[in-house]
């Protein structure tokens, strides 16, 4: 990076000169105020706040007052942040917004955190002047997860450039003009885009709020606040937990540069409410029955007395408990707990990864893509963080235009006017429509074959050395070349694609794109969603998919079977679990919502989400990281490792007892799997960072809050697995980037506290990001080209290929039960192209009969003309329907009809 | 439809088709209407830009940019399409020039567009009026269609073989804002009128991203008179650095007001005592508000001082948009004021905040003080709301509104403290009500 000397007050500073002022004065850790500047989103200098004076030369002594944030930090540029005239300035502004800012701090959601009342300090303004009415508005609903209250808008504008420019929303909107500009939909009604909840901390004050907080508010500060991981989809993101009183409260952003940036999902963001669901199991339960913890441990141990056992582990549990239940059953008896398709498809993802030249990107650098071919997935349902980011790609490449015109990349709306409408290459190819179709230069929907064959015929395109696809058509051939040369001319192209399709054959023609381009020198990547939180993870333990279980149980006797944190009914047939769990006397379960497995278990011991636990996650990146606990559980609910632990020593064995706390169990599981060797280094061990409090310095009511209870102030729990204290009180020194439990300075009491946390704004968190790569591409060049193509999809006369459609609310299995989010889902209906539905006799919103391989249901139908012939769709992951494995051919009749042998046609 | 005034210290250049139906295509032909755009074919693009340049030639919406100069940075190549812009947003208080030139000439704005846009190499031209012109709209639409009809614009006009040009007309929908000429792109786009930052300015990155000349209406109109008559002969009409005529709106407490073509540099006290007729009804004239109503006011004895760019700044004001505004001796400027406040206030984009609070704070100020409730504290508190607006605000709205009201408060002082003694002018221009009023 290039350097430039600036003068700041006179004094010589080093910045970055393809900056503006207030982003290097930022960076440098100068207090300069500002609203409508963000890092993520760029100047439009509307608010005037971050003013500056600047100088021309040394002597010129009257200056000129400019907007820090549309300067560039050019060369020699003399500033003044100092000079009485723009203090005065500065204050001015503030002066200004606070004509018509309610002064309801006191009762507003926004207080203690508020970006808007700290800059309001900052710029010393404490005096009201202004003496008339204030303009007032009507708020709107905006749905269960963002509440509106447009007195307080200071109008900056934010929310309507993330919503609409940055996110690709349409439903927010400025309205009206001059001081009575109004942020809000057409009508009342809930906000359409799957980034919403981003408002929140977009809006420097309190018009945009956490509409699920509200049910149990607490302040920041009063906030015990902890780093965590999402689990609710598979890239990780990583999120800041907070809890009072016991109960987890809220989640927000947190930072990390490579992963999620500034943004999180409204599932992610809002998903947390399922730790606080009436499904929740807080006590363990032997024969259905509430127990004590010895008598559960007891049960247990008597059980593990009577026989062999078996393990079946979890994709959206913890590095750490998958590793103890392996260990407790034995590694040959330890399942992953995912049907046989999934496992393959994700060993295949991840064989790619491995043995192939091709790189799996971050986040970051997905956004940094300058071409992209999405390949089966719904990325705004199944990874909606990374549509996020390829939003921005597309801007990428047309970018350019404006670099050519000496335009600045943060100048943001002469960019956009630059760049208009022009995008970069984003190809979609996918069973039916996604939202990112609005961005792509082409689309294609097709049956999953279909999807992989074009793929294939891609990577021919790109290096004829791979083998050609037979039979192709030639709108295909020419689209394969279009995309192929899009890909071969960019300089950072990108093939998406993952399990959503379940097809084996779209998996490995992404694989033989990213390859194909590697061979031809391109420095392709590859990137690949998972459909769990460590789906990645798991994988990387190569243990046996789910049938193997089934098989084990019926060959050798066993007597116990041991769930973790799954239910097996989502993960197959019904008929099928039920044979596993009937073929063993014993059943175990851990987990923390109740499912249809726990209901059947014999005992059933309460485990710890992400919010009472610590453990490590593998994103989609190949990226381990590390959550760590919230909530100091008062009940008998812990970490699921911590009971296998708990239960393994009670029962005399020797393998665990050397697992004291978390630094140990990583330690052990680095020894003794070889792909985790680097577990250790996802976050520093407890002996080598000093205490870092999980409560801000001004919590309150420590010594009170349970005064009702008990007058004695309890001692605070203990952490054995973290430098994080249940406390208030930290050690000296700098806390490491995996363990910032919230973002907070002096003066920055807002989430922009971050700014003071990272190397350069926007950049990398102080001591880089959290999170460690565990897989890296192979140098060796030993890979292969793919040559199993499939064959064109042949719609079956009478028969549909029924295909998963994903919802970002509904589809994940936690989530859904988060009491905001339960208001959003889908009801289950049957997605069919209206050209078919008339075939069976369906109209939209009517009902239909469908026949899945022996079980009937009657649907609401919906008509979707993008769906391709022969192909109908039924949302994923949502009961009745979470057990089928799609895709598989169905038969579909008219409601009063009955099915005959060969269908209704 | 107003009627035309006229005097004889006018110099006819771009209103001598005026009155004489050349509305109608057959009649602007006669009166040699379509040559100068066959000339600038013939003569190409350099020639007219050197023509436009000699003519000294200033931008007639205000700001009094050179014309040709404008023109000459378009850059030559260019990826995208190129444009030029008629800005036809006249909705400065005080200013009417435009719209007669629409109403009685709109085919020399359409070839005074064709000309910039052979000059920079566009082939395509927006008309853009504001919003309140809708009735406007139909004359030029009319004209444009005629021009189709004989083939002056489309594809290879006048028989030219390669040689295109296209026009198309759209109305605002009522923003003062969008006169601004990058709120007027972001708007013609179908966006939200506010401003854009510059640079880039619209030569290098205008309307939809491409280069874009844009002009006030006059500005473009005065084009093919140019042409015809030669930039240097044009030039001596005008004053030192201050090429040809300019149409002044003289409005007000005037005997005969109306819209006048003067040399650049007339004397305004001349133009208010003679052309316009002087004072309404003998009495004595306490102020004028020279070029539309964001410029400073003059008083009674400032006023011996030439229309033009340049004479105007070193009197303090600006010549801006041409719309002379007299005020007699009945005039609160307490009221005036509050009336030229009232309206930035009601027109703020709302874009960025000095002047959106500002102008609020100020109208309700004044409002206030304009009742005959204000304190000494309150002058004070003015002058400080429009100093925070000056050259501090996003666009140059904010000083539209500032300039005015610091030159209010700086020459009429006395008036305002007046008010603090409780005095109040008996005869009001309007009613408090209705300032106060419907503020949203």
């Amino acid at each position: 990076m290039t350097v430039a000397t600036i003068f700041i007050d006179n004094a010589p500073r080093e910045v970055n000169p393809k900056q503006n002022l207030l982003h290097v004065c930022l960076s440098l850790g100068y207090d300069l105020p500002y609203f409508c500047w963000h890092p993520a989103l760029g100047s439009v200098g509307a608010c005037r706040q971050c003013a500056v004076k600047q100088f021309r030369n040394e002597q010129d002594a009257t200056g000129k007052i400019v907007m820090a944030c549309m300067t560039p930090a050019a060369e020699g540029t003399r500033i003044s942040i100092a000079d009485p005239e723009v203090v005065a300035f500065r204050a001015g502004v503030i002066q200004g917004l606070m004509q018509n800012h309610p002064h309801d701090c006191p009762v507003c959601d926004e207080g203690g955190e508020c970006h808007l009342q700290d800059m309001t300090v900052m710029t010393g303004h404490r005096q009201r002047v202004y003496s008339f009415g204030k303009r007032t508005f009507r708020n709107q609903y905006l749905g269960p997860l963002v509440n509106h209250e447009m007195n307080r808008c200071i109008q900056c504008q934010r929310c309507v450039r993330f919503y609409r420019e940055y996110a690709g929303g349409h439903d927010l909107n400025a309205f009206h003009l001059r001081d009575s500009i109004f942020y809000g939909r057409h009508e009342d009604g809930v906000l359409e885009s799957e980034f919403s909840g981003n408002l929140v901390e977009i809006c420097p004050t309190g018009v945009f709020t956490d509409a699920t907080l509200k049910h149990h508010y607490s302040r920041k500060w009063d906030l015990q606040m902890a780093p965590s991981i999402c689990v609710h989809c598979g890239l990780g993101c990583n999120i800041t937990a907070g809890e009072r009183y016991g109960t987890l409260r809220r989640v927000v952003n947190r930072y990390n540069h490579e992963v999620n940036g500034y943004f999180l999902c409204d599932r992610g963001r809002f998903g947390y409410e399922f730790v606080e669901s009436s499904l929740r199991i807080r006590h363990p339960l032997v024969d259905g029955k509430p127990a004590t913890r010895s008598e559960a441990l007891e049960r247990f141990g008597a059980v593990l007395r009577k026989g062999a056992v078996i393990g079946v582990g979890s994709p959206r549990a913890s590095l750490e408990s998958n590793f103890a239940l392996r260990a407790l059953a034995g590694p040959d008896h330890f399942f992953a707990g995912v049907p046989d398709e999934e496992s393959r498809l994700i060993s295949a993802m991840v064989r790619i990864l491995r043995d192939g030249p091709a790189r799996s990107p971050s986040l970051d650098e997905v956004e940094h893509s300058d071409a992209v071919f999405v390949l089966g997935e719904d990325l705004t349902n199944v990874a909606p963080i990374m549509a996020l980011r390829l939003r921005q790609s597309v801007r990428q490449a047309p970018m350019r235009l404006a670099a050519g015109l000496h335009i600045p990349e943060w100048l943001d709306h002469a960019v956009r006017e630059t760049v208009q409408d022009a995008k970069g290459p984003l190809f979609i190819a996918s069973p039916y429509a996604t939202k990112l179709d609005d961005i792509a230069t082409a689309t294609y929907h097709a049956s999953p074959d279909d999807l992989a064959r074009l793929g294939f015929a891609i990577a021919h395109a790109i290096d004829a050395t791979a083998p050609e696809v037979i039979a192709l058509s030639p709108e295909l051939e020419t689209m394969a070349a279009k995309i192929a040369a899009a890909l071969r001319g960019a300089q950072h192209p990108l093939v998406v694609a993952g399990a959503s399709c379940r097809n084996r054959g779209v998996i490995e023609a992404a694989g033989q794109i990213a390859w194909a381009l590697c061979k031809v020198g391109s420095p392709a990547s590859l990137s690949f969603t998972m459909p769990e939180c460590n789906s990645f993870g798991l994988a990387l333990m190569e243990a046996p998919p789910l049938s193997e279980a089934l098989r084990t149980v019926r060959s050798e006797p066993v007597s116990t079977l041991i769930v973790l944190e799954n239910d097996l009914f989502r993960r197959a047939p019904a008929n099928e679990v039920t044979s596993l769990l009937r073929g063993v006397q014993h059943l175990i379960v851990l987990d923390h919502l109740g499912n249809p497995t726990t209901d059947a278990a014999e005992l059933v011991l309460p485990a710890g989400t992400f919010a009472e636990s610590d453990g490590t996650l593998v994103n989609n990146e190949g990226r381990a990281q590390r959550f760590f606990q919230v909530l100091n559980p008062s009940t008998d609910v812990q970490e699921s490792w911590r009971w296998l632990h708990e239960v393994s020593v009670a029962a005399g064995s020797k393998s665990m007892e050397r697992w004291e706390d978390l630094d140990d169990l990583t330690a052990t599981i680095a020894k003794e799997i070889a792909a985790f060797g680097a577990l250790p280094k996802v976050a520093p061990p407890r002996s080598a960072v000093g205490k870092i409090a999980r409560e801000p310095s001004r919590y309150s009511g420590r010594t009170a809050m349970l005064a009702n209870i008990s007058v004695h102030e309890p001692r605070p729990p203990q952490d054995p697995d973290s430098s994080l204290a249940f406390s208030m009180e930290s050690g000296p020194g700098p806390v490491p980037s995996s363990l910032i439990p919230f973002f907070w300075a002096p003066g920055w009491n807002s989430v922009q506290a971050v700014n003071k946390f990272q190397s350069e704004i926007g950049g990398a968190l102080r001591g880089g990001d959290p999170g460690v790569r565990l897989i890296e591409p192979s140098r060796e060049s030993v890979w292969q080209y793919f040559s199993a193509i499939p064959p064109a999809f042949k719609s079956r006369s009478g028969e549909w290929l029924l295909i998963p459609v994903f919802h970002i609310f509904g589809s994940e299995e936690l989530s859904r039960h988060a009491q905001g989010i339960s208001q959003l889902l889908p009801r289950p209906y049957l997605a069919l192209n209206p050209a078919e539905a008339s075939l069976v006799g369906a109209k939209a919103g009517g009902r239909i009969k469908i026949l899945i391989e022996d079980s009937q249901f009657e649907l609401e139908i919906m008509l979707r003309a993008d769906l391709p012939r022969g192909v109908a769709g039924l949302p994923a992951g949502l009961p009745p329907f979470d057990g089928i494995q799609l895709p598989l051919f169905c038969k579909l009749a008219s409601v009063g009809t009955e099915f005959s042998a060969r269908g209704v046609l | 439809m107003p009627t035309l005034v006229s005097h004889p210290d006018e110099v006819k250049i771009i209103s001598r088709r005026f009155g004489a139906g050349a509305a109608d295509i057959e009649k602007y032909l006669e009166l040699d209407g379509y040559k100068a755009v066959q000339m600038a074919i013939e003569k190409g693009a350099e020639w007219v830009i050197n023509e436009m340049k000699i003519s000294g030639l200033r931008g007639r919406g205000g700001a009094g940019f050179p014309t040709g100069l404008k023109w000459s940075f378009v850059p030559k190549q260019s990826e995208k399409p190129k444009y030029v812009l008629v800005n036809g947003d006249e909705s400065e208080p005080g200013t009417c020039k435009d719209h007669v030139i629409f109403l009685h000439d709109p085919h020399s704005v359409i070839e005074g567009t064709m000309i910039a846009g052979l000059a920079i190499g566009a082939k395509m031209g927006f008309i853009y009026l504001r919003g309140e012109y809708r009735y406007l709209l139909k004359v030029v639409e009319k004209a444009v269609a005629d021009a189709y009809a004989k083939g002056f614009l489309g594809k290879n006009i006048f028989g030219k073989e390669g040689v295109d040009f296209d026009i198309v007309t759209q109305t605002g929908a009522g923003a003062y804002e969008v006169g601004e000429e990058s709120a007027l792109m972001e708007s013609l786009e179908g966006k939200r009128g506010v401003p854009r930052i510059k640079p880039p300015f619209p030569a290098v990155v205008g309307l939809y991203g491409g280069p874009t000349v844009i002009n006030n209406a006059e500005t473009i109109a005065s084009a093919p008179h140019i042409l015809l008559m030669g930039g240097e002969a044009y030039a001596k009409v005008g004053s030192e650095r201050n090429g040809g005529t300019r149409l002044f709106g003289i409005s007000g407490h005037v005997e005969r007001p109306g819209v006048y073509e003067l040399p650049m540099g007339y004397n305004l006290k001349k133009a208010i005592y003679e052309v316009a007729g002087g004072v309404k009804g003998g009495r004595k004239l306490k102020a004028v508000v020279p070029g539309g109503s964001s410029c400073p006011v003059l008083k009674a004895d400032e006023l011996d001082v030439g229309l033009d760019f340049d004479q105007m700044g070193k009197a303090g004001t600006m010549l801006g948009s041409g719309g002379i505004v007299v005020l007699d001796e009945t005039v609160s400027i307490v009221e005036f004021a509050l009336r030229t406040i009232k309206f930035y206030q009601h027109e703020s984009c709302g874009w960025c905040i000095p002047c959106r609070e500002g102008t609020d704070w100020l109208k309700k100020t004044l409002t206030r003080f304009y009742n005959g409730y204000g304190n000494k504290k309150d002058i004070a508190n003015i002058q400080y709301l429009a100093e925070n607006m000056m050259g501090r605000t996003f666009c140059p709205l904010g000083d539209a509104a500032a300039m005015p009201t610091l030159g209010f408060i700086k020459k009429f002082r006395e008036e305002f403290e007046e008010y603090l003694e409780g005095h109040r002018t008996e005869k009001a221009l309007i009613t408090t009500e209705e300032m106060i009023g419907a503020a949203h």
